[in-house]
């Protein structure tokens, strides 16, 4: 086995750890290094909790020397998106504001549970400002940068979680998807991210953004560490209203179940228009590998994701209303007037909008009763360079920002569970979403496993890290 | 020229709201809120029967 931590994935890690073949101190300090080593490049990480790291790892090692099994992430780094309140630290949500906050005195549901199963939290990764962002760009703290071509965009808003799995920092990382957060800086960055059904995961202890939509998940370089983060962090929590009361639904298990009985089409429509020749072909690739045909049609895709916009711009502005008169010019420009607008889109808009919603759930469910999966992009193309405004979609000139997440967006809208499988084109990777009906987080990961195991679905290895 | 109706609406909402509008960010909240608007009305020309809920179903 390669002794290398950089090299090992989540799952290797801790058997290794709790097979004496390596310590998690010497795993949590080789994480620690690689940090010090890249991040300047990277601009990924915001916070490191070193200290706290270290005394967490000798913690396991103790737990292992007791004949203990700390779990299956034992001494497995990882890092989250700095809107989870870590304990001690001021949940900066991507903003200046947030910082006069007072430290957090407790951390975010999926934190400890990470840590309950033995992981190790190794610091808080670079953001969009209050997740209001696509890019992975922030005025404050700076651009995280892609791993595979530094001068172009991570994607976001979880842009830093992109960077640190995406770069080897960390082989897990938690990130937050309102409207395509995880699954932009997935397909960006060339890794796994798991949007999960909406209510699937605690958001305890976050910071929100727009409260119907906000989900959080995990990403990863293979989907079998995917599926051991988010087994981990399943479960019920009186502390988030909208959490399920399911019983935990552990996946690992049957990741490597034949996909063969799975109904599988591609989305049509408005999922094949906006793209550039990258994202059609990553489509292709999976379509072939798994043998899809059919195309479905999402009716009213595009409606869809109007109302999502619309949705976003008000709870965001409502979210955010009392800062916008208090603290205006300490937002970045771009998000506070965004917001101001928000604030006076009229509100039987708004309601029409959730009216909307229900009958393009209904719709989308019916889809689901002849099908398992459904395949479409994740971004309409590679990461575009850092700081580029507009990028021309089928002969018309639109703004970058806006519109990275059309494919995503009427996919959150109502809550479906996604997995981003990076497809390793050159010289960029690009994201497709494998997409199941709710609560099929198990379908979705199979497929996903399956189209890894085929070697269609890989995590590249950057070239500088 | 007549003032755009935008402009105007934007200086009530605004004052409704105590949302402070400095001059140099009205060209761009104005065009947000033009394409928040745009894209409304996309929902609202969408034909949805009387007894339709929303989303959110509030539950006692």
């Amino acid at each position: 086995m390669n002794a290398n931590p950089d090299e090992l994935s989540a799952s290797e890690i801790a058997r290794s750890i709790v097979g004496h073949r390596m310590t998690a101190l010497s795993v949590t300090e080789a994480a620690l290094a690689r940090i010090a080593k890249h991040d300047s490049i990277l601009n990924s990480f915001t916070d490191l909790t070193a200290d706290r790291a270290r005394a967490r790892a000798k913690a396991i090692d103790a737990a292992i020397a007791a004949g203990q099994n700390p779990g299956p992430l034992a001494g497995v780094p990882f890092a989250v998106k700095n809107l989870f309140d870590v304990q001690g630290l001021s949940t900066r949500a991507g903003s200046r504001i947030n910082r006069d906050l007072k430290p957090s005195s407790r951390d975010a549901t999926l934190i400890e549970r990470m840590e309950a199963a033995g992981a190790v939290l190794v610091g808080a990764l670079n953001m969009g400002e209050y997740a209001y962002d696509f890019t992975g760009e922030n005025v404050h703290d700076g651009p995280s940068r892609n791993p595979h071509d530094v001068t172009r965009m991570t994607g976001g808003s979880s842009g830093g979680s992109g960077a640190a799995v995406g770069g080897r920092l960390v082989p897990l990382a938690l990130g937050s998807d309102t409207n395509g957060s995880i699954r932009v800086p997935s397909s960006f960055c060339g890794i796994f991210g798991l949007k999960p059904t909406y209510g699937r995961l605690s958001r305890a202890r976050s910071f929100p953004f727009v409260a119907s939509f906000d989900h959080l998940g995990p990403f990863a370089r293979n989907v079998g560490d995917l599926a051991l983060a988010y087994d981990a962090m399943q479960g019920p929590d009186a502390d988030d209203a909208a959490c399920c009361t399911r019983a935990v639904d552990p996946v690992s298990g049957l990741l490597a179940q034949d996909i063969g009985g799975l109904r599988v089409a591609i989305a049509g429509g408005y999922f094949q228009k906006n793209v550039f020749p990258e994202a059609v072909e990553a489509v292709a690739r999976v379509a072939k590998a798994l043998g899809a045909t059919k195309t479905v049609e999402i009716p009213e895709a595009a409606r869809a994701r109007a109302a999502a916009y619309v949705i976003s711009t008000i709870e965001g502005a409502s979210l955010h209303l009392d800062r916008l008169r208090r603290r205006p010019n300490d937002f970045d420009p771009a998000v506070r007037d965004r917001l101001l607008a928000g604030a006076m889109v009229p509100a039987p808009l708004v309601d029409r909008a959730q009216k909307f919603r229900r009958w393009y759930r209904a719709q989308v469910l019916e889809i689901f009763k002849s099908v398992d999966v459904i395949i479409a992009p994740a971004t309409p193309c590679v990461a575009p360079k850092l700081g580029q405004v507009t990028f021309m979609l089928d002969g018309v000139e639109l703004p970058v920002r806006a519109n990275i997440g059309i494919h995503t967006q009427p996919i959150s809208f109502i809550g479906l569970p996604v997995v981003a499988v990076p497809i390793p084109l050159q010289p960029m990777p690009i994201g497709v979403q494998i997409i199941a009906a709710p609560w099929r987080e198990d379908i979705a990961l199979r497929v996903a496993h399956a189209l890894e195991r085929m070697g269609v679905a890989a995590a590249p290895r950057p070239k500088e890290f | 020229m007549a003032a755009d109706p935008l402009d105007s609406y934007i200086d009530v909402v605004g004052k409704a709201l105590a949302l402070p509008i400095e001059d140099a960010w009205r060209p761009a909240v104005k065009a947000n809120l033009e394409v928040s608007l745009r894209l409304a009305r996309l929902v609202d020309e969408f034909p949805l029967p009387d007894e339709t809920e929303p989303a959110s179903v509030f539950a006692a």
